[in-house]
């Protein structure tokens, strides 16, 4: 919904939230449903409700439990009855400034006020410690706004006596906390406070009249920071660019003004905007984030201004290029089925209001960011939280490289008459083995935003993916696929539950860039080896239909398991006897 | 100053958006109660609605201590632009 894109009107979403509400509701979508509980330290009502708004956006249908005013701490520490029946799937800490209960005087010794700093920093970590071990769900705590007034002055930033260096100092510990705990996020309210303004953002009035720790047009910005990060934990993060080139990455029409009379570089400006552009741009690869080109004009002219010798990027940074004269909607559908990534995934940046309207109707999932003028680009995308990181694995940074070897794999194929030679040449080699510590990360990251090779689409949050780690009634695979061009790294998860001498698959998926290798097979291959090991004799898997994974309608039924049973909305159970199986796959060593 | 009749019509239109029900009509002795979702948070949200409108801001004091409608349409009368 356009209303709840970035940059939107706050007061507009305010006075309007019940009519968007019922508005997205009725849009027919589908959505996961999540539940989530959220401890105020201080009035929450507007921020959950546009919360709500933005997840349905997002495609999260959000229950909530909301403590008492203030009552975050009590329900955290000593629960109950509702919080605890509610269960959370996800908990939101919404606390301030206000929150802080030390007090400092310039009497105290630096002894004193480390003291004082230990005490407000453990009445934090006390809670997230029981949180997690009450709910094993992901935690998201807001950190402090910087402080209204200064007592020191300038002198408050770098004195310990001064609010200010308290909170710095308190934020830092916040931020270690976090750096040393998966499924424990910082909601950056010390950043958003200070883009909005900190002075706006903590007027007193909203304090004293409604006890909010922030000013109410304020609020949408808080849940959208908020739904990012929830978004984000649920795989529903952005995947790849889609840029078109004149006037979006330089400025000028490289066809009519040729290469050396685009705007691009330091000369001018509105070229340095450009190239400043292009390096925000080339900076997500290293995200993993895949970037593409949607732009019409002839190829050759494309290359020639991506080879701008004071452009940032290059031809090389692009794992595929659409440079023609084909509506731009069309190009999209072809990036993401050449990508195997599905076109919801895909943010798509033109200047022309005109091209964003025609892909905004035609592919009504691409993210279509209503960008302005060189100048604003980076605020206006960078805002919009597409690409929020909540996890980060060896494999984002690579990713960009792993499809352009895709890419070398396709032209090498073409060369080939018959397929299975073809994969003999790629000469693969897996390694599929129990989940190894080092790749629970990876395991839950993919497991989250895999959706077309998926099975059951079943979501695990780390503490959860953790939680099967470690029991041992679970037979768990996970598989690296390697080639003469690259590692793939993790591509495929599988995890059943045992039950005396039956396996029930609750996870099967893999990455759909390493569709037709046999991966799959060699993966089912391993696991009838884990289950004869077991003595599990009979494997049972189910498939549950979703918009996206009708890929695998017949998965199992191609690996040779029988139907047992299916229902009038495709929920289909299937069954194989490891007794007497035959491996299956032979063109991939491991 | 604006006509109190202007400022009912547009008063009427931040009702009818904040409570999302187009039946609304407000008049002078309007209160809280007369209003089926008319509670402390809508009320958050109202005043803000009605500061947007009319390019206005309420008194600390007078947010609470409104009696009616009526009041509400004195204050803004005396404040907008």
């Amino acid at each position: 919904m356009k209303e709840l894109q970035y940059p939107f009107d706050c007061s507009y979403i305010l006075k309007k939230k019940r009519s968007i509400k019922k508005a997205l509701l009725s849009d027919g979508s589908t959505r996961i449903k999540k539940k989530i509980a959220v401890l105020g330290g201080s009035t929450t009502g507007d921020i959950v409700s546009v919360l709500e708004l933005f997840l349905l956006n997002n495609g999260i249908e959000p229950q909530f439990y909301e403590s008492e005013y203030n009552a975050y701490w009590q329900d955290a520490m000593f629960g109950n009855e509702e919080l605890d029946s509610f269960s959370p799937d996800l908990v939101i800490v919404h606390t301030s400034n206000r929150n802080i209960t030390e007090t400092l005087s310039m009497k105290m010794s630096k002894q004193e006020v480390d003291e004082a700093l230990n005490r407000q920093y453990s009445h934090f970590e006390v809670m997230w410690e029981k949180l997690a071990e009450k709910f094993a769900c992901p935690i998201i705590q807001n950190n402090f706004e910087l402080p209204l007034y200064r007592l020191l002055g300038n002198r408050d930033a770098y004195d310990f006596h001064g609010m200010t260096n308290f909170i710095s100092r308190l934020n830092q510990k916040f931020y270690d906390y976090a750096a040393g705990h998966n499924a424990f996020y910082i909601n950056d309210i010390n950043y958003l406070s200070a883009s909005y303004g900190l002075e706006r953002w903590s007027a007193p009035l909203y304090w004293y009249m409604y006890k909010y720790a922030l000013c109410t047009d304020a609020i949408p910005y808080l849940s959208f920071s908020l739904c990012n990060i929830i978004k984000s934990v649920y795989g529903k993060n952005k995947k790849a660019f889609a840029l078109d080139l004149d006037n979006t990455l330089w400025g000028g029409i490289v066809g009519d003004d040729g290469v050396e009379n685009l705007q691009l570089g330091e000369e001018t400006p509105v070229a340095q905007g450009y190239r400043e552009f292009q390096l925000y741009i080339k900076k997500h690869k290293e995200l993993g984030i895949l970037l593409t080109v949607c732009s019409k004009n002839e190829e050759e002219n494309a290359i020639a201004g991506l080879n701008h010798p004071d452009g940032w990027l290059s031809p090389d940074d692009f794992v595929n290029i659409k440079a023609n004269w084909e509506p731009k909607d069309r190009n999209i559908f072809a990036i993401a089925s050449e990508l195997n990534i599905l076109p919801e995934s895909i943010v798509f940046v033109d200047d022309n209001p005109a091209e964003r309207a025609i892909v905004s109707a035609q592919l009504p999932g691409v993210a279509v960011p209503e960008i302005e003028t060189v100048e604003s680009y980076i605020r206006t995308i960078d805002r919009s939280g597409f690409f929020e990181v909540t996890s980060f694995s060896e494999d984002d940074l690579s990713r960009n490289d792993m499809y352009i070897a895709n890419a070398k794999r396709a032209k090498q194929q073409a060369s080939f008459e018959n397929y299975t030679d073809y994969l003999l040449s790629l000469e693969m080699s897996a390694q599929i083995c129990d989940f190894d510590p080092v790749y629970i990360q990876r395991i839950t990251q993919l497991t989250n935003k895999s959706n077309q090779f998926n099975l059951t689409t079943k979501r695990y949050t780390q503490a959860q993916m953790q939680e099967v780690f470690e029991s041992g009634s679970y037979v768990r695979l996970f598989g690296k696929l390697t080639d003469k061009f690259g590692d793939n790294g993790v591509v495929s998860v599988v995890i059943g539950e045992q039950r005396e001498k039956e396996l029930h698959i609750d996870l099967w998926l893999m990455s759909c860039r390493v569709l037709k290798r046999e991966m799959e097979y060699a993966m089912l291959d391993r696991l009838v080896e884990e289950c004869v090991g077991r003595g599990i004799e009979k494997i049972v898997g189910y498939y549950y239909p979703t918009a996206k994974n009708k890929m695998v309608k017949n998965l199992f039924g191609d690996f040779g398991f029988d139907k047992i049973s299916e229902d009038e909305n495709g929920n289909a159970v299937w069954v194989l006897s490891t007794n007497g199986y035959a491996r299956k796959c032979d063109v991939i060593k491991y | 100053m604006l006509a109190e009749k202007e400022i009912f019509k547009r008063l009427n239109e931040v009702f009818r958006d904040v409570f999302d029900d187009d039946d609304i009509e407000v008049t002078a002795s309007t209160v809280a109660d007369d209003i089926e979702d008319w509670d402390s948070m809508m009320h958050i949200t109202l005043i803000g609605a009605v500061e947007d409108e009319f390019s206005m801001r309420f008194k600390m004091g007078e947010v609470s201590t409104m009696k009616n409608v009526g009041e509400m349409v004195r204050i803004i009368s005396e404040r907008a632009k």
